[in-house]
């Protein structure tokens, strides 16, 4: 009887621990499933240069593209895009400029987290060029200037006429510490 | 009158029945399924006072618009708390606690299988409650981010943070080890003659509830491992900053919490399935669909977990499937209620507590699984969600559902335990002030929610107030019945008529078979099981 609650017992800490494993493997899980069952573009590197020069650019079709610029409320950063929307023809390369201060008496590295809505359009939206691919740092005051260079992929289905591109920039608590860091070490030298 | 075998276990033990004796050796260092048992219902009737308590404090506040009495940061803190309190420190106890008590009794077992661990689990529990309560002393408080614990809100707390996360993985480590005792035990352990399709439904819900424990309970754990590294290990699995993705530990969580409900209400579901059929004097209708239901449930509960979530910006198709996946779990619960109520169905009825109780469950738990379908409608849904219509149905489910089922397996299984009787006037009064109250609480809550008031809110428009009163005044009136419960079985115990070891007229089972109250050490030989000690000896039934 004992050895086989053992047994048993034994059976259930596997399992158990099976799914403590199976909660991280999650993570991944759901990214394939976003990206190969849903399609939803969740890679937001750019795309190559010359897949898209070899995009067609369809002159009968306008599309429009609204530009959405947020902060976390913990950023002190002013974020703005400088036209609130403009119209594409798919296939063009098009160019939106957006506007950053950061308005604390801080340096600050912030990365951009991007989203395209709806998201069935996000497979079709490139970017060849983003602020948001790197960590973007500000000075205290400082303002700047950055460029998103994109593509709107001919295929995007035909019901699709307006995408939302939105950007929300959140402080990478990291990289500013480190930053802090290096201009203290730096201070006493100058 | 009781087995052979089942009456001479009991001459033997009226003699001497070797509890151990002082208050370490007998509770402390117990392994006996009956006193561990005991242990976790008295923690977990504790815990709901706690938890009803805050509530209490919930209520007051939001009695009137405007703010009274508490600051809107500890009305968070009151609502987190209570949560956790109540789901983790009141209902998965008390379903341990009567899953320990009964288990061995009515699969004609001596003991659980793992009498050691046993006493790990319960007396992690009481540690695991410190740690977390003691947060409301801590500089900064509670954690107050909800109980679901939604990053980035959760991880703004102080310490708190890493005390309730250290809190929930003991609960959950408490929880792992109840679970695979529960399995061990029913597996391993059931009497010759026991097999498993007669074994009581309360036994079969039991196994599927551990199942569905060792599988979510380590998500959760994994859940929250990864909030406590990104707090305070430089990780990003749900820091946008860091790449990570806030979303997905709302689909983690809710992998979790989806079952998790079930292992809230499954248990429930079979000790209704044994005090209507007593009380009935029927055998339960459609035992086998009874059993299969209940695996679907489990089963179905895997794949429902983003309703909860329709609102995050899923594809259409994700939410076309979790509406349709959702809504089919309407199909096994309406066959349960059809199955109760067709054991009702010219029955010769008696009205005794425990099966007022079961009633009152199957109507209103009912109700509550209506809004739930409501809520599984994804157009609707985006109009309920996070209103007080939420907060209505989850209460109809775990207050008239599961609480409501635990009142009334303690008050159908309190003579088998104590030997006594309770006063049935003062059960019913009981039941019947619950039901009075319980409904002017809850019940307006759906017309809140559908007029567009949120939930974890301390103040709020003055169109919300009326009906907010009628609440709080509900609130009031619950707060008393623990202490009428607690009156009505110390009564029991100090003044009760002796039962019986039948103690029900209709009830069968084999924990009927053993004299009132159940000596210390039970089965300690296999019983000789007849076909009529059996609840369900037929399962063609």
């Amino acid at each position: 009887m004992s050895a086989a609650n053992r047994v048993w017992q034994k059976k259930g800490w596997l399992i158990a621990g099976g799914f403590f494993a199976f909660g991280f493997a999650l993570i991944p899980l759901y990214n394939i499933a976003c990206e190969h069952v849903l399609g939803i573009k969740l890679e937001q590197g750019a795309v190559d240069a010359d897949a898209a020069a070899a995009m067609t650019v369809d002159e009968s079709r306008l599309v429009t593209v609204q530009f959405v610029a947020n902060t976390k409320s913990t950023l002190p950063w002013a974020f703005s895009a400088e036209k609130v929307s403009m119209q594409v023809h798919p296939g063009q390369l098009s160019e939106a400029w957006f506007d950053a201060t950061n308005t604390s008496a801080r340096d600050i590295v912030g990365n951009a987290v991007p989203s395209v809505a709806p998201n069935s359009a996000s497979l079709y939206f490139n970017k060849t060029e983003c602020f948001c691919f790197t960590e973007q740092m500000l000075k205290a005051g400082e303002t700047k200037r950055m460029p998103v260079r994109f593509i709107v992929d001919p295929r995007l289905p035909k019901d699709i006429s307006t995408l939302t591109l939105a950007y929300t920039f959140l402080e990478n608590d990291i990289a500013t510490k480190k930053l802090a860091e290096s201009n203290q070490a730096a201070a006493p030298a100058s | 009158m009781a087995t052979h075998a089942a009456g001479h276990h009991a001459d033997h033990h009226d003699d001497h029945d070797h509890k151990p004796q002082g208050f370490m050796n007998r509770w402390v260092f117990t392994t006996n399924h009956k006193d561990i048992g005991t242990l976790y219902l008295v923690f977990a009737f504790i815990m709901f006072c706690i938890g009803g308590a805050m509530s209490g404090v919930i209520r007051a506040e939001l009695m009137t618009p405007g703010l009274q009495f508490v600051e809107p940061y500890f009305f968070n803190q009151m609502t987190t708390l209570h949560a956790l309190v109540m789901i983790f420190g009141g209902v998965m106890p008390a379903f341990v606690g009567l899953g320990n008590w009964m288990i061995p009794l009515q699969i004609g077992a001596p003991d659980m299988a793992l009498p050691r661990m046993n006493n790990w689990s319960f007396w992690i529990m009481p540690f695991a409650f410190t740690v977390l309560l003691l947060t409301l002393f801590l500089p900064g408080g509670a954690p107050a981010g909800g109980w679901t614990l939604y990053p980035p809100l959760s991880l703004q707390g102080g310490s708190s943070v890493a005390f309730a996360i250290f809190a929930i993985h003991m609960m959950g480590i408490s929880s792992i080890m109840g679970a695979i005792n529960i399995i061990a035990t029913i597996l391993n352990m059931r009497a010759p003659g026991m097999t498993l399709h007669k074994m009581p439904l309360f036994v079969w819900t039991w196994l599927i509830t551990a199942f569905l424990l060792i599988a979510v309970m380590p998500v959760l754990a994994g859940a929250i491992t990864m909030l406590l590294t990104d707090k305070f290990f430089g990780t990003s699995f749900f820091n946008a900053a860091g790449g990570g993705d806030p979303v997905m530990f709302q689909h983690i969580f809710w992998f979790f919490g989806h079952p998790e409900v079930y292992i809230m209400i499954l248990p429930a579901f079979g000790v209704v399935s044994e005090i209507i059929p007593t009380f009935a004097r029927k055998p339960l209708f459609g035992y086998q669909a009874m059993v299969y239901a209940t695996a679907s449930i489990a089963f179905l509960s895997f794949i429902v977990w983003a309703h909860h979530m329709f609102t995050v910006g899923m594809p259409l198709g994700g939410e076309l499937f979790f509406m349709y996946a959702t809504m089919l779990i309407a199909v096994p619960t309406g066959v349960k209620v059809f199955n109760w109520v067709s054991t009702m169905w010219k029955g010769s009825m008696t009205f005794e507590t425990p099966m007022l109780w079961a009633v009152g469950f199957v109507i209103l738990f009912t109700i509550g699984g209506f809004s739930g379908l409501m809520l599984a409608i994804v157009p609707a849904d985006f109009q309920y969600h996070d209103t007080y219509f939420v907060v209505a149905h989850f209460h109809y489910v775990l207050v008239t559902g599961a609480l409501f089922s635990i009142i009334a397996a303690v008050y159908f299984w309190w003579p088998k335990w104590t030997g006594k009787m309770y006063s049935e006037k003062w059960g019913k009064f009981h039941f019947w002030w619950t039901i009075v109250f319980v409904n002017l609480l809850f019940f307006p809550q759906h017309f809140l929610g559908l007029a567009g008031m949120p939930r974890r809110i301390p103040d709020y428009n003055v169109a919300f107030a009326d009906w907010n009163l009628i609440s709080s005044l509900g609130a009031f009136g619950m707060l008393l019945t623990p202490i009428f419960m607690f009156l009505i079985l110390w009564h029991s115990k100090k003044h009760g008529a002796t039962a019986t070891a039948q103690v029900w007229e209709g009830a069968h089972g084999l924990e009927w078979t053993v004299p009132s109250p159940a000596p210390h050490h039970t089965f300690t030989e296999p019983p000789v099981i007849r076909a009529q000690d059996l609840a369900h000896g037929d399962p063609t039934h």
